[in-house]
């Protein structure tokens, strides 16, 4: 029989699959889904950062044209409080925990108290979305305005405005991780020691598409079907049904159809959702949301907000030997979702970096403040953590006088594969970053530069170069671990595969696709395994009514989790197969091989049968062995064993006009190694989409929030200054491959590594720059050129 | 975002416009591009009754040369105006000032009678208009009438435009022999409008000596000025970067400078005097070619 050899797809830049849809404008987001009969939903929101609700005078809006309800917090009654799905609680064992996190509630609609700007007190539901949104100016709220708090280190200072009852002095929780004592000893016995003032501005995800979601009650079968914008539509359904309206989970289905993007904003559970499928069952109609741009800028929960003290301690050597941190991170009005996890687990972890260290101790304490919720935001807690370590590390070779990268070499890791213990409680899985980094080193042209910036300065110009090294932990993660850290839930991924009669194959996977790719990589391992035409693979995401089970996509986690799951069910596919075409060939199973798209007698291609026929015979099972189901259809749960450990270095060539301190990049490089790769297309799409993340946080991105009012005060793309593409210039970026033993793939993840190095890369750079004038730090990002000009006018008058 | 309920109303001549404005009054406003209006409407902040597109109404756009000033009709777009070649030819300055307007979607839809009815104070045409003298022509019940640029401005967003009149054309004037111009700007990493913006146009006599300066200054503050200190310091002067640069130290002078998120008055005052430096200097250069 004659075979065609399928061409490998893995590690192939195949064009994705999903874009045609997408750039033809066909694709189909919550927006798009239209019902019969539906209605809509407009929100009466908090003007005032904090303020008490005396009264709700809904009739004026009752009597507007076209409204068919108004409800307030009050009439919600019966419906609990958002969950937050991570508990810090020293009686769970949580470790590290110094004072217990404080659950505050977090109500739907608040029917006391609102929070923040933007805080929903009551829905006004109508026949057209104009009416709703017109009626709302119609109800009537008779608020008591309360002193606020927004600034992250104000607001447990005493006399700040008390937030939550259940909060006392606004602190959340206070958290450690480490070894006090050893890191007190490491800085006695140092050199040189250095110490910064280190903030990580509060940002907003900016997701293309704005949140959205319709509600639809089934009056005959009484189930709830809620369209919404998900990164993780069982985790959805889960939260909703089990802690906040308790509907059993069977009686709803959640579809997260196409999401334009969502950065971390979209996993988390937010009121508008949970209030429009209460209102849904109230009016027995379908309810639909779609957020304004303004409303995503006050409610999606934002991320990062850190005011840390970091401390580093080196030896004369240029050797790490201590470093303390000290963090207060803003947790905004309420917890959202998995907020008390990314300032602690996701952040403390990491700060080993990829340097050996003598030894860490990190204390962080969560504040509450009259602000929007923090969360999550690509990277989360991992770039709060790199940018620390990098600043720092950076500061101290400059106090020690000695090059930044020569400083950086001699304390990196030594190579190894299998297990590094760092200090802060995580194992890394494998690692080789000074390869990364003399990779990084070779093609900047380090020394060269170097001479041509000792030339432009010279002539007055202020030319600067900054590094970032970079570790973050993804794949995220084992469910035991993340279990005894305080999570709610596990965290593996399922998969089921369905061959159908015909040889066509559906993935049905638990991950989310919003911008990631899936719907090619996925089918790129299916046509490898199956050794198919990847036309004849379908992969299917986002509907708890289609997929087992699943827990999205975050923590760069689709390929390594969610990719294994399907591989594991591929291979269950594939031993099944052998035992149907060991029956029709009449041979052993043992003895069968599945090689270029058929079942064949080991070494002996002439007997074999194709993939399609077996398939046929799986449903059409009339010579079958005795004993085994017909069908073909596997489903797998994967939880690895570890996170991994992606990791690499950048670079970045900046210069800075004297006169008005816009900071210009010039060249910007990135070694990255994140393990195997399946698309190099999409892999480099990711980096390049977060590196210009972690330039905008670095130079123009930034939630600002009026001191007295606390009104947000960049709450429009007008106002809040995205990274633009004439900012950047063209990548010059490389890979280096070091797989990763947790997974049958060797992949680690990289979604996430761009924003992680970015940031403290384009800082230190402009630090470069301006180092001749005697600047060795600018505490607050991001450097719009006001900072940076004042920085060199401040280093002007000490001289 | 959606904007409260108004009525459309598409006039087919300035007769119409005229008429619709007199009797909708206050309740009524002119549409344009609509890029000002527009997003203001969708934020609530403006809620007009009715809109009057001037869209369909005749000889209100386009571009004509006399032998002293162009004549720019209100309707005419950013884009017409960056890529018009009699712009080019006759006073290429407007061509640069266009095309740092925004992006190109809003170079395409934003016109510049909107943008100097609508008097933002970060707008770029201002300073322009300052800098060359422009004259803005009114069209009202009682006919036409003209207003210098030094008379249009009021404050912020306020303008000497009357509640029954629309602004039909803008003139500006040609550029002696031996003139140059140019405009420098500082976006906002946002927006793009001007975090400062100065434009600047120069006369020189034979001699290199200056005998005619205009220059105008946006952003910084409520509206946009002419930065009389520094015209003065340059008219007289033969243009060297030491007399430049002694101008310019002028150019925040009488200007006031509004601190908000791109800045502080301290900065932003220093912005002008970097941006007017780099103005002339290119308006000198220009002249000299
Ligand atoms: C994203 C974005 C970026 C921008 N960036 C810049 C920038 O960098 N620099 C800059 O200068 N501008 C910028 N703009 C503003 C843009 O140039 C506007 O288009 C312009 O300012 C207004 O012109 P318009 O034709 O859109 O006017 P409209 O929005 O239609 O009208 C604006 C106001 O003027 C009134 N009006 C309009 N025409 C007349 C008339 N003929 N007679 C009387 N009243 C009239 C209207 O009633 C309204 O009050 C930006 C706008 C956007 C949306």
């Amino acid at each position: 029989m004659a075979t065609v050899v399928q061409e490998r797809l893995f590690g192939k830049a195949i064009k994705r699959r999903e874009d045609p849809r997408f750039i033809t404008g066909r694709g189909q987001y919550v927006d798009d889904v239209k019902l019969p009969g539906m209605t809509y939903a407009a929100f009466v929101r908090s003007p005032h950062a904090h303020a008490r609700i005396r009264r709700i005078d809904t009739s004026g809006a009752l009597k507007h044209p076209g409204v068919v309800a108004v409800f307030t917090g009050k009439d919600m009654a019966g419906v609990n409080s958002l969950p937050c799905g991570w508990d810090l609680r020293k009686e769970k064992n949580i470790p590290g925990v110094v004072q217990d996190l404080a659950m505050v509630p977090h109500m739907p609609l608040t029917a006391d108290v609102a929070r923040h700007v933007g805080d929903p007190v009551a829905v006004v539901i109508a026949e057209s979305q104009a009416a709703a949104v017109d009626a709302v100016d119609r109800v009537k709220v008779d608020w008591e305005p309360l002193p606020s708090v927004t600034v992250t280190d104000r607001a447990a200072r005493s006399g700040a405005p008390q937030i939550h009852t259940g909060a006392p002095g606004n602190v959340a929780f206070k958290w450690e991780i480490g070894d006090r004592s050893a890191t007190d000893a490491a800085f006695k016995g140092a050199a040189t020691t250095v110490k910064k003032r280190i903030l990580n501005q509060r940002l907003v995800a900016n997701a293309m598409e704005p949140r959205a979601c319709i509600a639809r009650f089934d009056t005959a079968t009484g189930e709830l079907t809620l369209w919404v914008t998900s990164q993780n539509p069982h985790v959805h359904r889960l939260l909703m049904c089990a802690f906040v309206l308790g509907i059993p989970e069977h009686k709803v289905r959640v579809i997260a159809p196409d999401v334009g993007g969502g950065f971390g904003s979209k996993i988390f559970l937010y009121n508008e959702e949970v209030v429009c499928s209460w209102v849904a069952r109230q009016l027995k109609r379908p309810v639909r949301w779609t957020a304004t741009r303004r409303e995503a800028y006050l409610t999606d929960a934002h991320g990062r907000d850190h005011v840390t003290d970091a401390e580093l301690a080196l030896g004369r050597d240029g050797k790490i030997l201590g470093l303390r941190v000290k963090t207060t991170a803003n947790l905004g009005a309420y917890l959202s979702t998995f907020a008390p996890a990314i300032p602690t687990f996701l952040y403390g972890t990491l700060l080993n970096g990829v340097y050996t260290i003598g030894a860490i101790h990190c204390e962080v304490t969560g504040v509450f403040t009259n602000t929007t919720a923090v969360d999550a935001y690509r990277g989360a807690g991992r770039p709060e953590a790199c940018y620390v370590l990098e600043r720092i590390v950076e500061a101290g070779a400059r106090a020690l006088g000695m090059d930044v990268a020569e400083l950086r070499k001699k304390n990196f890791i030594p190579k190894f594969s299998g297990a590094f213990q760092t200090l802060v409680a995580v194992s890394y899985d494998s690692g080789d970053y000074a390869a990364a980094f003399d990779r990084l080193l070779q093609m900047l042209n380090y020394r060269k530069f170097r001479a041509e910036q000792e030339a432009a300065r010279k002539q007055g110009r202020l030319l600067g170069i900054g590094f970032s090294t970079y570790i973050e932990a993804c794949s995220i993660a084992p469910s035991k671990l993340v279990g005894a850290l305080g999570a709610g839930a596990g965290l593996y991924e399922s998969a089921k595969v369905r061959v159908h009669p015909t040889g066509g194959v559906t993935v049905y996977t638990g991950s989310h696709s919003h911008g990631q790719g899936h719907e090619t990589t996925f089918a790129q391992l299916v046509a490898d395994e199956l050794q198919i035409p990847i036309e004849q693979v379908e992969i299917v995401h986002g509907d708890t009514g289609a997929i087992p089970f699943g827990m999205g996509t975050y923590g760069s986690r689709s390929a390594s989790v969610g990719g294994t799951a399907i591989l594991m069910s591929l291979n269950k596919i594939k031993e099944k197969g052998k035992r149907i075409a060991a029956h029709l060939l009449e041979a052993s199973a043992n003895d069968i091989e599945y090689v270029n798209g058929q079942f064949q007698v080991k070494g002996v291609p002439s007997k074999a049968v194709p993939f399609g026929a077996v398939s046929l015979t799986a449903y059409v099972p009339h010579k079958y062995p005795d004993n085994l189901e017909p069908g073909l259809e596997e489903t797998s749960f994967y939880d690895p064993s570890n996170f991994c450990f992606p990791f690499g270095a950048h670079a970045c060539v900046v210069e800075v006009d004297r006169d008005t301190g816009a900071v210009q990049i010039q060249r910007y490089l990135a070694v990255d190694d994140v393990g195997k790769v399946i698309n190099p297309m999409i892999v480099d799409g990711m980096v390049h989409g977060g590196i210009a993340q972690g330039v905008g946080q670095a130079l123009c991105e930034g939630a600002v929030y009026d001191e007295g009012s606390g009104q947000l005060v960049t709450g429009s793309m007008m106002d809040y200054a995205l990274p633009k593409a004439d900012m950047l210039p063209l990548y010059e970026t490389d890979r280096t491959v070091t797989p990763t033993p947790v997974n049958p793939m060797g992949i680690k993840g990289a979604g996430e590594t761009g924003t992680i190095a970015a940031t403290p890369t384009v800082v230190n750079a402009v630090i470069d720059a301006l180092a001749p004038l005697g600047v060795d730090h600018i505490e607050a990002m991001p450097l719009t050129s006001e900072r940076v000009w004042k920085a060199i006018q401040a280093a002007k008058a000490k001289r | 975002m959606y904007p409260a309920a108004f009525d459309y109303h598409a006039p087919k001549n300035v007769k119409e416009a005229l008429g619709l404005l007199g009797k909708l009054k206050d309740d009524a406003k002119i549409l344009a591009g609509g890029h000002s209006l527009i997003p203001m409407m969708k934020l609530r902040l403006a809620q007009p009754k009715h809109l009057i597109d001037l869209g369909k109404v005749p000889g209100l756009s386009g571009i004509k040369a006399d032998g002293k000033a162009l004549a720019i009709g209100a309707m005419t777009t950013h884009w017409e105006i960056e890529s018009s070649s009699a712009v080019k030819s006759k006073l290429p300055v407007l061509a640069e000032v266009a095309s740092v307007i925004g992006d190109p979607a809003v170079r395409n839809k934003g016109t510049i009678g909107g943008s100097l009815a609508h008097a933002d104070p970060a707008a770029d045409w201002p300073a322009a208009m300052i800098a060359l003298g422009a004259e803005m022509v009114c069209e009202g019940p009682k006919g036409k009438r003209k207003v210098g640029v030094d008379q249009w401005f009021l404050g912020l967003m306020a303008t000497a435009l009357k509640e029954r009149e629309l602004l039909a054309q803008v003139r500006v004037p040609l550029l002696p022999a031996g003139s140059g111009a140019a405009y420098m700007k500082f976006p906002h990493p946002a927006s793009r409008f001007a975090v400062v913006g100065v434009c600047a146009a120069v006369t020189l006599d034979k001699q290199g000596v200056c005998t005619k300066a205009g220059v105008g200054v946006t952003g910084a503050g409520t509206k946009a000025v002419r930065a009389k200190g520094v015209e003065a310091a340059l008219v007289g002067k033969r243009l060297d970067p030491a007399a430049i640069e002694a101008a310019a130290q002028k150019a925040a002078d009488g200007v006031d400078v509004q601190a908000d998120l791109q800045g502080s008055v301290e900065y932003k005052s220093h912005l002008c005097r970097v941006f007017a430096k780099r103005a002339i200097t290119e308006a000198v250069k220009r002249a000299g070619a």
